[in-house]
């Protein structure tokens, strides 16, 4: 009898997104992006002929905005809790390596965030279906790479979360992942700023943030989506590899920390 | 004391982040090369609102300002030059950053210029371009260089000459204003319009300020100016030949060995002039210098 | 003969304490112990002495400051290792939002085995820790005890050679310390090797092959409970009546313990008959005369004492 080393995560993963499922908080989650959907509905009405446009946004805004809670929630939690707890003296007691349950942690609640997304993109698609009275009133694709986007965004939170996870409280792990995140959506203009103050040594540095923080501005194809435009196959393909290259920097590093760790 | 599995990990993870790094900077340059070639490049204001937008921002007003500060300037400089350009969102921009920080006086100054000049340097709004001046004397009125830019504008774009010399004049009010502004006012009232005056007004611009954009705005027109003046001059240089060798002369140097000229003009490109069989002078067509539009339509 | 199934040398941990970290507190200091195949082996020791430091140090849940460990001829660095033991913690908590079947089915994952056979193992060894009636219920709705079943459960349903245990009685009601008992002892009788960690000594006493005891995070002593503690008698009991209005002979006074009309003393073995003759005078009615030995407990407080003055270099009364 052996286990392949490749199933072990995946055998984390699976009872990490089955309790997500059974822990409540997810069904609320999902029952606030709906009613949000709703209320973009009622929003249309008052601004005619935009409702198309004002639904994308708001409801894009909100799958994404419920995502971004949901992955912070539960990912510094993630590993946290099981040395808390001590789930993992037992865990860690079978003939598992300590990356292999990092791994699997991780897909589970990156599944669990599928799962939750693509729930939120169907009421979404049919708040435009009723809003177009059986039209979706524009193309649909662009709404559909505008999701995967933000999924990619939310593999690289649930990444940082349980980064700090291993090392650091709840909640001074929101806050670093939360930092992150927002000086990522603000990169470029970070950047910017550097170089039109016009200090050399300031346009070197932010110059060097840049490149170094992941950059979320990458994923925001909101405004794309809304108006309909085609979104190169190209980038999607160079956003997928971003995410995955930085996703692999933060697990290996969070593999190292981890192995090192002594549990209390 | 570490184990080998801990020490391989460790391994790894220094020598792979590294390089993992550098792969991920190298594509960023991709996707920002990529997402910056985009031909109608995706700008979106998250509120339409910049009053709202005050309420929201829960007193980090002046941040704000400045992102979007940092946004109109890399907005407007991703567009300038390129044919085909728009600049529908700079009003916004400037609006947002004017709103959340009513003493942005570089945004006053950067909106007078590039809200009224014409596509491919502006947004050719020369209305906008007053209401943000107007506005940022109202909340700045001890700043006499907002009243000479507004000055400015109603001189440059719209020919106004009263409401120039006006708006020179209310500057010049100011107890710490140059005396420039009073004889500024003086001149436009008498001689609005003139090349002279243009230049003055323009000179002025490019000496009172540091940012590059704004300068090289100043310096296309002083070229301008420079070149239609020549022009002005070679005309009646060639009426002159017209009415004494009974027809126009075929180039500058016809002028020359005339004796009407010292030497073959160029322009400030460095090209020479061209005179036309009508006896109208005209840039050579490689010159990069631009005539003003607005100081096209003057008659001769 | 084959490796033994437990080999620790040299193991210490030192932990970083104080308000800077910077001071180092030495919580378990140069273990050396060897365990056989299919002993049961008992690690006693007071709270406090580095006996779940040991545990978690051989499960690699934290690492040695220096020194090795192997089981069955592994090094405690070897994830393969891990096949071949069973552990349950101190107090287990586990997912409480699974079943006590789930979270077999889920430990029984790790270890390769087909649907079917995983299924019957699972049953199989909720049966035999007695929880298969209460299979389906939430593990957040368990008792103490009925966890502490589960966390055995878990730690034996891939049959491995070497079973660590610790603390398994704690919070045990008597019938669940007795099931805890038959199973260490049906593992023996399974040839395999048992390693717990308890403070109740009588069960080590019971149990055990051989044990060892930890005070401080020192190894105060390794033998059978017999070889620990002397077959010396140290003296003799009796116990007696004295009748209403009797006195207690007097040289016997200072010594004699009472309990309304019954009285208990401790004599030399030399002077036993003397006492009796004394008894036996005062009209006493004797109950009973018994030897005393050392236990186990004995020597256990013993060595705390001798650490306790070791540390604390004051003087030991002795008896």
């Amino acid at each position: 009898m052996s286990a392949s080393p490749i199933a072990l995560p995946g055998v984390v993963a699976v009872n990490t997104f089955r309790e997500a499922v059974r822990d409540r908080v997810l069904y609320n989650l999902i029952f606030f992006a709906l009613m949000m959907i709703a209320a973009a509905i009622l929003v249309g009405q008052i601004s005619i002929g935009i409702e198309h446009l004002v639904i994308i946004n708001l409801g894009l805004s909100a799958i994404s905005l419920f995502g971004l809670i949901m992955a912070i929630f539960i990912g510094v939690g993630l590993v946290y809790k099981e040395m808390e707890k001590r789930t993992l003296y037992s865990l860690l007691a079978k003939p598992v390596r300590r990356w292999q349950f990092l791994v699997g942690k991780y897909a589970g609640l990156l599944l669990t965030l599928i799962v939750n997304t693509s729930f939120m993109t169907l009421g979404l698609l049919a708040a435009l279906l009723y809003v177009g009275h059986g039209h979706f009133g524009g193309p649909t694709i662009p709404i559909l790479v505008a999701v995967y986007f933000i999924l990619l965004e939310l593999a690289l939170v649930t990444a940082l979360a349980l980064f700090f996870s291993c090392f650091s409280s709840p909640m001074l792990s929101t806050l670093f992942t939360l930092g992150i995140y927002i000086t990522g959506v603000f990169a470029q203009d970070i950047r910017d700023f550097g170089e039109v103050t016009g200090k050399s040594g300031l346009g070197a540095m932010t110059r060097v943030i840049y490149y170094f923080l992941p950059n979320f501005h990458n994923f925001n194809a909101i405004a794309a989506a809304s108006h309909g435009d085609p979104i190169p196959v190209p980038l999607i393909a160079q956003n997928t590899l971003y995410a995955f290259l930085y996703v692999t920097v933060i697990l290996l590093a969070s593999a190292t920390v981890f192995s090192r760790r002594n549990l209390k | 004391m570490t184990n080998p599995s801990q020490n391989r990990l460790l391994w790894t993870t220094v020598f792979a982040l590294p390089v993992l790094f550098v792969c991920l900077a190298l594509l960023q340059k991709n996707i920002d090369a990529r997402t910056r070639s985009a031909s109608n490049q995706q700008e979106e204001l998250l509120l339409r609102s910049p009053s709202v937008m005050k309420k929201l921002s829960l007193g980090y007003d002046p941040l704000l300002a400045d992102i979007y500060w940092t946004r109109a300037i890399q907005y407007y400089g991703a567009r300038v030059g390129i044919p085909g350009s728009q600049f529908d969102l700079l009003w916004p921009l400037l609006d947002f950053t004017t709103t959340l920080d009513p003493r942005f006086l570089t945004a006053y100054r950067f909106g007078a210029i590039f809200l009224e000049e014409y596509p491919p340097v502006g947004a050719g709004r020369s209305d906008l371009a007053i209401e943000l001046v107007k506005r940022g004397i109202a909340a700045n009125p001890d700043e006499w260089h907002l009243n000479s830019d507004l000055g400015f504008l109603y001189y440059w774009r719209l020919q106004d000459y009263q409401k120039s010399a006006a708006a020179y004049l209310e500057g010049s009010k100011n107890p710490k204003a140059p005396p420039w502004l009073k004889m500024m006012a003086a001149r436009v009232a008498s001689k609005g319009g003139s090349v002279e005056t243009s230049r003055m007004i323009w000179s002025e611009i490019y000496q009172s300020t540091k940012d590059s954009n704004v300068r090289k705005a100043a310096l296309e027109n002083l070229r301008g100016l420079k070149a239609q003046d020549d022009e002005a001059h070679l005309d009646e240089l060639a009426e002159n030949y017209k009415s004494r060798f009974g027809h126009y002369p075929f180039s500058t140097r016809d002028l020359r060995d005339a004796g009407l000229l010292p030497g073959i003009p160029v322009d400030p490109d460095g090209l020479p002039y061209l005179i036309g069989s009508d006896g109208h002078t005209r840039l050579d067509p490689r010159s990069t210098v631009k005539i003003p539009s607005v100081m096209a339509i003057q008659p001769r | 003969m084959s490796a033994p199934a437990i080999e620790i040398s040299g193991l210490t941990k030192d932990y970083p304490s104080g308000f800077w970290r910077k001071r180092m507190r030495r919580s378990l200091d140069d273990l050396s112990l060897q365990v056989e195949d299919g002993e049961v082996f008992g690690f006693l020791g007071p709270n406090g002495a580095g006996k779940t430091t040991t545990l978690k140090l051989l499960m690699g849940l934290i690492f040695p400051t220096s020194g090795t460990a192997r089981i069955r001829g592994r090094s405690i660095d070897d994830v393969a290792m891990h096949r071949d033991i069973g552990y349950l913690p101190e107090q287990p908590y586990f997912y409480d939002y699974l079943t006590a079947r789930e979270l077999l089915d889920y430990y029984a994952r790790f270890f390769g085995y087909s649907a079917g056979e995983r299924r019957e193992r699972v049953e199989r060894f909720l049966d035999r820790v007695g929880l298969a009636s209460t299979a389906h219920i939430q593990l957040r709705k368990f008792s103490k005890g009925m966890l502490q079943r589960a966390g055995i459960a878990q730690a034996i349903l891939h049959d491995p050679q070497v079973i660590f245990l610790d603390e398994p009685m704690s919070g045990l009601d008597p019938v669940g310390r007795r099931e805890v008992r038959d199973i260490i002892l049906e593992l023996k009788e399974q040839g395999r090797t048992v390693f717990f960690s308890t403070h109740i000594l009588s069960d080590a006493e019971m149990l055990c092959d051989r044990v060892a005891v930890l005070v401080g995070g020192k190894l105060q002593g390794v033998g059978s409970p017999n070889e620990l503690v002397s077959m010396q008698v140290t003296g003799m009991e009796i116990l007696f009546e004295l009748p209403e209005g009797c006195a207690l002979p007097s040289v016997l006074t200072g010594r004699a313990a009472r309990a309304g009309t019954r009285y208990r003393i401790e004599v030399p073995e030399v002077e036993l008959y003397k006492a009796l003759d004394l008894l036996r005078d005062s009209e006493a009615r004797i109950l009973s005369v018994q030897p005393l030995r050392p236990t186990l407990e004995d020597f256990f407080f013993g060595l705390v004492n001798r650490e306790k003055s070791a540390n604390h270099a004051t003087e030991v009364e002795t008896r």
